[in-house]
């Protein structure tokens, strides 16, 4: 009977086969004879296939050598088992060395990750408040890095000395008062300190007492499917009001020049700030959710439509000092967008330099006011004659990408 | 007269057996509108590992766009067409693979395929119960579950794509068709599926509460419950308060979108286009999707809390350490899961002093989990571990959860939040302690309880490479990503292509494709292992594992009411492995402590003073017995 069967299963495998190999053909024959019928196809796909069938193949034989394996496995055991010897492979030491392979193995990963990519992250904060999120951070990671340490040490070692055995039995220890208070309490005060550093650094960065004689800088940025607007104060240092319901082809950002303070603001391609002066970024959105993310600064918050968010810092080190330190005479500041605002998320990205109040001074002079002779004639303002502002001191090609952000937007637009 | 009561009770069980025998069971009402809690068990388990391999195959084709941003794959073409035109993912819908990879892997797969099928299985056979307490409902919340998904998968084939706004989906950008193509028709349909998936998640929820409560078996007080049952009972809760929130913020999304109301938008101004909404805020949405969607990650991590309890337990062949504490560590986590919803939006602009309050209490709820933790390392210790391939996924459970877990004090410090906010380090927390972990504790459990549903065993072997690729893969999917959070990479980025400091990070994005790669297909292991198992693995012993609980008690072969005669009465809880004294490494939960004279233990009789008594004579007699042979 079993050998009928035996027969039989080979007959259907065979059968299988054949059928497989038949179908394969034909279709492989009709593909053919499609790509010849329509010599204009762009991409002739069949070595795409091919490579496809490929990989497929190898993952096959890749199963059928596991199952191969498998079965000698089976086979093997089976005899021991029929020789009345004890069993070939006790699979409880097995997969309790592989645990303590793992550990050791997944040790020295984490310090080839910790010392590796470790040195590939931001460099040292470069801002006030930003040096002592580090500071928390590092803090943290200590900790952290202790307790995963200690208690993958302790798991894996417990799974390989606790692994079965015939001659043992279990330690039966429903529970233990003492040592649960203990990690109940040992737990909480730790994470009561980080908590309480945490929420002094957390204040310290949102309720700051002004400086009369440091006033910060106002800066406003607007955020929109995929740009940025950056506008600066002007001499007066007050950003004016804007309204979106005043948003046009010639005024982007709807600013209302009813409003006095608005006369002077100036735009600019680059965020330009001297150091070690605060600066109060006033952060504003004009269609959906984006994140204003500037990491070097260890800043970020999203800007909001229908609402306005305030985030001040203080830079601390200039690009220049920054490009020594880093080792990298290309290294920019950048600050972009980290919450899911649409296909061009990925790309919308702005540069910021620090520099001294000096060079600052020199530039933010240089940048034309937001103010031109077409919203002159739309506010009924007088003219300027000579509108000839000084052509933006930025680089072109940040223009020229800002420009392409802007197509893509009305491409996206018109689909 | 307690005899008479007895056989009555008796006869009127065999009774009911009898009208079960002639009652037609038609292949429609067996296996598609079945009520039977087992069968609906399969159903959500077997929906639930057919969208986990779509959300799986998703997130391999989004790895793909991250590890070869400049190549082409012509095949992509051949399959999604315009979406791939050329061979290359279109930034669009990259953001839909992401999109609905999430929603899939939370909603779809971590609470309906996990909660779903372990409640129902588990609930009744472990308390004791003939079926839940309403069987029509619950199976009305498979159907709707299964409705959910169906509706979900529409909408990869609408015009506009499926719904791209991110699993959040923050309005406006899902509420405006003009931002993204995929808040079009797609994100309709994700909102309706959204709802029905509620609707279902709601009728189980109060379902598996209510047979908790009212249908455990004679003995079975709360404090003899498993820990599995505890955490499915304590989960249910969650979801019944939590998830009408969602409901209802998903109501006014629908009003917002459709009829022109403005509880989300407000000021906004497509290109030049004014739009004429006033008066919402974006952060209302927020508030009301994280009031769910923070309680939602421990509804999907308390199941799999509960399993890996059960799992640890019996193959350590140690009661859980500390059952009392792991009980109200889980309470404790249900309760303070409401008020921390905030910590998903330190950054958003919020009062920041709501940020300080809603980091107090995240940082707290990591106390409870801590003791758990600890308790699963103290259960381990002096074991006598069977590493089955339940225990290995087990053990990686508590080994992500660990890790993941530590992230967690980074990403709840409100300070630390600023700069690691929506970058690839939350990537990195999620996965491991809420995508891995959970996925974890899911196959645990269908490795564990696999003998119960389908009358047959899997192959250990199979469990064990499985386990071994999955695992390995998982961390190097995973731990390298931190960096690139660490670096202020941001996450749902298209490509890195377009950043100078991002090029660094392009090679780890191959490794981790390739390791994606290979864990999704050491999947192949499970499912093969899985279907062909169904029908032709080894049939199953009674209890395959020597435990304790009661669903071990129930017949192989399956049969409607799950116990043929009585159900069982229980009389001790269901942790009493490796007792001193006791013959047998474990003493199943139906066995009386007047037949276990020899292990009992002063604790077993909580305070029964008879008990006691009743001890303390036999053993007094069992010294005199010695005595009498020493003599």
């Amino acid at each position: 009977m079993s050998l009928r069967k035996f027969i039989s299963n080979k007959t259907i495998a065979g059968l299988a086969v054949i059928l497989t190999v038949f179908a394969n053909t034909s279709v492989f024959a009709q593909e053919a004879a499609a790509t010849a019928a329509a010599p204009a196809k762009p991409i002739d796909m069949e070595p795409i296939y091919k490579s496809i069938a490929f990989y497929a193949l190898l993952f096959l034989l890749l199963c059928l050598f596991i199952a191969i394996v498998g079965k000698a496995i089976r086979v093997y055991e089976l005899t021991r088992e029929a020789q009345d010897k004890p069993a070939a492979i006790n699979w409880n030491a097995v997969n309790a060395s592989l645990f303590a392979l793992f550990l050791i193995v997944g040790l020295y990963g984490v310090y080839w990750e910790y010392t590796v990519h470790g040195n590939m992250i931001l460099p040292e904060a470069a801002s006030e408040h930003g040096k002592k999120i580090d500071e928390m951070f590092n803090l943290t990671l200590i900790i952290t890095t202790i307790v995963f340490i200690a208690t993958h040490i302790i798991l894996f070692a417990f799974s390989y000395f606790y692994k079965h055995s015939g001659k043992r039995k279990a330690y039966y220890y429903p529970h233990n008062n003492a040592l649960e208070r203990i990690w109940t309490i040992i737990p909480a005060v730790v994470l009561s300190v980080l908590v309480l550093m945490g929420f002094l650094t957390w204040r310290s960065i949102f309720y700051k007492v002004e400086d009369p004689n440091n006033k910060p800088l106002s800066v406003e940025i607007t955020s929109q499917q995929f740009a940025w607007s950056i506008r600066y104060p002007g001499k007066d240092g007050v950003v004016g009001v804007k309204n979106y319901k005043m948003i046009t082809g010639t005024n982007a950002l709807g600013i209302d020049f009813k409003d006095k303070n608005n006369l002077d603001d100036q735009t600019a391609d680059e965020l330009v700030i001297p150091v070690n002066k605060p600066v109060r970024l006033i952060l504003t959105s004009k269609d959906v959710l984006h994140s204003f993310y500037m990491p070097n600064f260890r800043v970020q918050l999203n800007t909001v439509p229908g609402m306005v968010s305030y985030f001040e810092f203080t830079p601390t080190i200039t690009t220049a000092d920054m490009q020594v330190k880093t080792n990298d005479p290309a290294f920019k500041y950048l600050f972009y967008c980290s919450k899911i605002c649409g296909s061009g998320h990925y790309n919308m990205q702005k540069v910021v330099r620090v520099v001294s109040q000096e060079e600052y001074n020199a530039w933010i002079v240089k940048q034309p006011t937001y103010l031109n002779n077409d919203l002159r004639k739309q506010f009924n303002l007088p003219l300027v004659a000579d509108p000839a502002a000084p052509a933006a001191a930025a680089p072109a090609d940040s223009a020229a990408k800002d420009s392409s952000a802007v197509k893509s937007n009305q491409l996206a637009l018109k689909k | 007269m307690s005899t008479i009561t007895i056989q009555n009770n008796q006869h009127h069980d065999s009774h009911d057996d009898h009208a079960h025998g002639h009652h037609k069971e038609t292949f429609l009402s067996k296996y598609v509108f079945s009520m039977d809690h087992k069968m609906i068990a399969k159903q959500f388990l077997i929906t639930g590992i057919i969208m986990a391999v779509i959300a799986m195959g998703l997130s391999i084709l989004f790895r793909l766009q991250l590890a070869w941003p400049d190549r082409s794959f012509p095949i992509l073409e051949t399959f999604l067409g315009k979406w791939a035109e050329g061979g290359r993912i279109r930034p669009e819908f990259y953001l839909a693979l992401v999109t609905i990879h999430g929603t899939i892997m939370v909603f779809f797969v971590l609470t309906a395929g996990l909660s779903g099928t372990f409640s129902n299985l588990l609930i009744p056979l472990q308390l004791g119960a003939r079926d839940m307490a309403s069987p029509f409902m619950n199976m009305l919340s498979y159907w709707f579950f299964f409705t959910a998904c169906v509706v979900m998968m529409c909408s990869f084939f609408v015009q506009t794509g499926p719904a791209s706004a991110g699993w959040t989906v923050y309005p406006p950008l899902s509420a405006l068709p003009k931002a993204i193509p995929g808040s079009g028709t797609g994100m309709t349909l994700w909102l309706i599926s959204m709802i029905c998936f509620v609707v279902s998640s709601l009728m189980g929820g109060i379902n598996y509460v209510s047979t908790v409560l009212n249908m455990r078996t004679k003995g079975m007080d709360l404090w003899k419950m498993p820990l599995t049952i505890w955490a499915f009972f304590l989960t249910a809760i969650l979801g019944i308060l939590s998830f009408p929130v969602l409901v209802a913020g998903v109501v006014l999304l629908i009003f917002d979108r459709s009829f022109g109301t403005s509880f989300y938008l407000s000021d906004i101004v497509i290109g030049t286009q004014v739009l004429p909404n006033e008066g919402g805020s974006p952060i209302l949405w927020q508030h009301l999707f994280w009031f769910l969607g923070h309680p939602e990650v421990y509804i999907v991590i308390m199941p799999a809390l509960g399993i890996s309890s059960e799992v640890i337990s019996v193959n350590s062949r140690k009661p859980i350490f500390g059952y009392h504490a792991m009980v109200y560590s889980l309470i404790g986590i249900t309760i303070l899961s409401f008020i921390v919803w905030g910590h998903h939006m330190f950054v958003t602009g919020m009062n920041p002093l709501l940020g300080g309050v809603f980091m107090i209490t995240t940082l707290i709820i990591a106390v409870p989990s801590a003791v758990k933790t600890f308790n699963y390392l103290a259960t381990l210790w002096r074991g006598n571990i069977r590493f089955t391939p339940a225990m290995l996924f087990a053990i990686g459970l508590v080994s992500f959860f660990i890790s993941g877990g530590l992230t967690g004090i980074f990403l709840g410090n409100a300070s630390l939040d600023i700069n690691l906010h929506d970058t690839y380090f939350v990537v990195a927390h999620f996965h491991l302690v809420m995508g891995s972990a959970a996925i974890f504790g899911m196959l645990a459990g269908v490795y564990h309880w696999f003998p119960k549903m389908f009358g047959r065993m899997m192959n250990a072997k199979l469990g064990y490479l499985h386990f071994w690729l999955t695992f390995i893969c998982a961390y190097l999917v995973f731990f390298p990503l931190h960096f690139l959070g660490l670096d202020g990479v941001p996450r749902r980025y298209y490509a890195f292509t377009e950043f100078e400091f991002m090029q660094k990070w392009v090679t780890v994005n191959i490794f981790v494709t390739w390791a994606a790669i290979i864990a999704a297909l050491a999947q192949v292991a499970f499912l093969f292992n899985f279907f062909y198992s169904i029908f032709k693995g080894k049939v199953a012993p009674q209890n395959p594992w020597e435990a304790n609980t009661l669903e071990w008690t129930t017949p192989v072969e399956h049969l409607h009411g799950n116990w043929p005669g009585e159900i069982p009465t229980v009389y001790r809880w269901p942790y009493d492995y490796s007792k001193p004294g006791a013959e047998e490494d474990f003493i199943p939960q139906t066995v009386p402590f007047s037949l276990t004279m020899s292990s009992n233990m002063p604790h077993d009789f909580e305070g029964n003073t008879e008990a006691e008594r009743i001890q303390e004579e036999w053993m007094a007699a069992q010294e005199a017995k010695q005595k009498t042979i020493v003599d």
